[in-house]
């Protein structure tokens, strides 16, 4: 499968690891990587409120730049950033509506030669596991299970709300799929208060005690639901839960050290590759429990 | 006539008693709503079940509850979705969230919801002498509040937010969606001075986080967090309000880091946050910021040339797009609560470069 990929920002900013992770993973289920290089920041949340069609252009841009690859035969658009997913989500939603608004858009776009036909597939890795790879597929290829590895889901925002825009419905439970990836890597999901609740990242230069706060509350949950780490799909939760885990901490008043991973890093580790391959020793809370697990699963494996 | 199990919170705070949760079977119609369900548990079973509601018909907003952890009025939702979204066939009924419950499923909302309500004065404040007979507008400029002034006055919002949860004193969705309603009344002569008191507040229009929570928690497609982004927009790109939370620091340093970098570079975007890297406010931040600063440079996640130079400069297409929406003379914004989604087999006829005439421009009472 060939996909129009956009990494975002921060996963080649402040959470370079992702992208690495993600580069590490893409080969194991024959993904082709085609990095949408031209393509600017989605805005996230930030330019839709600072001008909504600042926003709107400059994600139509990405998704004609994505269309140029569709053309050559890319599948679909990929992203691996739940932040990037539900803005961009936001602007197609109103690209798509409205001929008008969309026309207008594209008048903008086409100094550049660019424009943007309605109705793009963009999707998040999460989702195109679960819906294009399949998850049959994925157990088939796993090579470490992670059994006795107890992760914490942590969803965040904006990759389950509002449920209509995400495309949530009974036949594509959107925000069951990382409870269903652990199922399927060998793990054991662990359900706790704040797997869908919010970072707290979007406030961190306004309200910063309120939004460490978040991020404290949601990691002492998941310590109290006896969790070995959390797992997320967006790159500015991790910005908050790990980053900054130990002011959240003193937020909280309460020790914390819980690991948190990037989806693509649990997935290498069940595929047999070995952390820092997927780069989590830069990290800034040290996923001891599960390098931990998974060197006693390597020394415990038959030679 | 098929079964139902409601699975009840109680709660009586004078009885001294824990909270716990009571079964009820009932038989009712699939069609029949949750709170048609409560009054027959109610009136057959156990008359002392604390609910409040009114008129049954999604209108009044008296019967806000939680159903299967989720936001909604109990008259709003019919029996066999409720039992279909059950994780178990039980449909589980307890009070909203983010106030203290005083009975059963019934919170104060006097105590959270009423207090921001009144925080927010919500009512007109015209200039002037009020004129000899009634107000006039045009009717197109009272379109774009009607979103606002759907809102029923439910609590469900209120219920599941995020920020109000970890901070109390955070205005709140609803009562910041009522503050729009003024701030887009044409009518309204306090625009500047209501925007400046929500954006200085601590707890106002910048302590949202953004977690969407209101907008799918409101049975009436108010939309509140869409509500506090036009605030937002308002209170800085019309008055150029430079509040003391860094929220239009933050905003607008946001914006020229994507148009210089075409991606962010997160490395000038916190200090720039807080007025850039050598403004007064921006040094204890820096100072207080410098263990994660200095964490990060340890493991790896950045190096000091990575931090310091960004080698990413945004194309000069990006760059144009900036200029060229920001040279526009006013602000086009597509609101689908009041246009609506197109039908996708009824093509609009309208002309492609008649598009422009054609959008919807943002209603900007002050310009």
């Amino acid at each position: 499968m060939k996909v129009a990929y956009w990494p975002g920002c921060v996963s080649r900013g402040f959470a370079p690891e992702l992208h690495g992770a993600m580069a590490r993973v893409a080969p194991l289920f024959d993904i082709e990587l085609v990095e949408l290089d031209r393509a600017a920041c989605c805005g996230a949340g930030v330019i839709a409120e600072h001008n909504q069609e600042l926003a709107d252009t400059l994600n139509a841009r990405t998704f004609a730049l994505a269309q140029q690859e569709i053309a050559k035969g890319a599948d679909l658009m990929m992203n691996i950033c739940s932040t990037c997913q539900g803005a961009q989500s936001e602007c197609q939603e109103r690209l798509d509506a409205n001929t008008p608004y969309r026309d207008h858009v594209n008048e903008t776009l086409s100094a550049e030669g660019l424009t943007y036909e309605k109705g793009i597939t963009n999707k998040h890795f999460l989702w195109l596991l679960v819906e294009e790879i399949g998850l049959d597929e994925v157990r088939r290829r796993v090579k470490r299970p992670l059994k006795d590895l107890r992760v914490g889901p942590f969803y965040g925002c904006y990759i389950v709300r509002p449920t209509d825009r995400l495309g949530i419905d009974r036949s594509h439970p959107r925000d069951t799929y990382l409870h269903q990836l652990i199922d399927a890597l060998g793990g054991t999901v662990v359900d706790y208060a704040g797997q869908y609740k919010c970072c707290g990242f979007p406030i961190i230069t306004m309200n910063k005690e309120a939004s460490l706060k978040q991020a404290g509350r949601h990691v002492g949950d998941a310590i109290d639901a006896e969790a070995d780490c959390l797992v997320t799909p967006c790159p500015l939760c991790h910005l908050n839960l790990d980053l900054q885990q130990p002011a959240a901490a003193a937020a909280v008043g309460r020790p914390l050290n819980m690991p948190v991973l990037h989806l693509p890093q649990l997935l290498g580790l069940a595929m047999g590759l070995e952390p820092k391959e997927l780069g989590m020793n830069k990290h800034v809370v040290k996923p001891s429990s599960v390098i931990d697990w998974s060197t006693s699963v390597v020394a415990g494996a038959p030679a | 006539m098929p079964e139902y199990t409601l699975r009840i919170r109680r709660y009586s705070p004078e009885s001294g008693e824990a909270a716990h949760w009571d079964d009820f079977e009932i038989d009712l119609d699939g069609h029949r709503s949750v709170l048609d369900g409560i009054l027959q548990a109610k009136d057959r079973q156990d008359g002392s079940i604390g609910i409040r509601c009114s008129c049954r018909a999604a209108i009044c907003g008296s019967c806000g509850v939680r159903i299967n952890g989720k936001p909604n009025l109990a008259c709003h939702m019919h029996l066999d979705k409720a039992c279909e979204d059950a994780p178990d066939g039980v449909i589980v009924v307890e009070p909203m969230g983010n106030m203290p419950v005083l009975k059963d499923l019934i919170v104060d909302m006097d105590a959270v919801h009423w207090k921001k309500m009144r925080r927010v004065t919500p009512w007109l404040l015209p200039d002037g002498d009020p004129p000899e007979r009634e107000y006039i507008v045009a009717p197109e400029s009272m379109i774009d509040i009607t979103q606002t002034m759907a809102c029923i006055q439910c609590g469900a919002c209120v219920s599941d937010c995020l920020s109000m949860e970890v901070d109390p004193l955070f205005i709140g969705p609803a009562a910041l969606a009522k503050a729009y309603r003024f701030v887009g009344d044409p009518r309204d002569g306090q625009h500047e001075e209501r925007l400046r008191d929500l954006a200085e507040d601590p707890h106002g229009i910048y302590d949202c986080t953004h977690c969407f929570n209101c907008i799918e928690a409101c049975p009436k497609g108010v939309a509140p967090m869409s509500q506090i982004m036009r605030l937002r927009r308002i209170a800085s790109a019309d008055h150029g309000i430079e509040d003391r939370n860094n929220g239009y620091r933050h905003e607008h340093a946001f914006v020229k880091n994507i148009e210089k970098n075409g991606l962010l570079h997160e490395a000038d975007l916190l200090p720039d946050s807080y007025g850039g890297k050598f403004h007064p406010r921006a040094v204890p931040e820096l100072v207080t910021s410098l263990p994660v600063i200095l964490r990060a440079l340890q493991r790896g996640k950045v190096t000091p040339a990575g931090a310091l130079l960004h080698k990413h400069k945004a194309s000069k297409e990006v760059k144009r797009i900036f200029r060229d929406v920001h040279d526009r003379e006013e602000r086009y914004e597509l609101n689908l609560y009041v246009v609506g989604e197109e039908e996708d087999d009824n093509p609009p006829s309208m002309h492609a470069d008649a598009a422009g005439s054609q959008l919807p421009a943002e209603r900007s009472p002050n310009q």
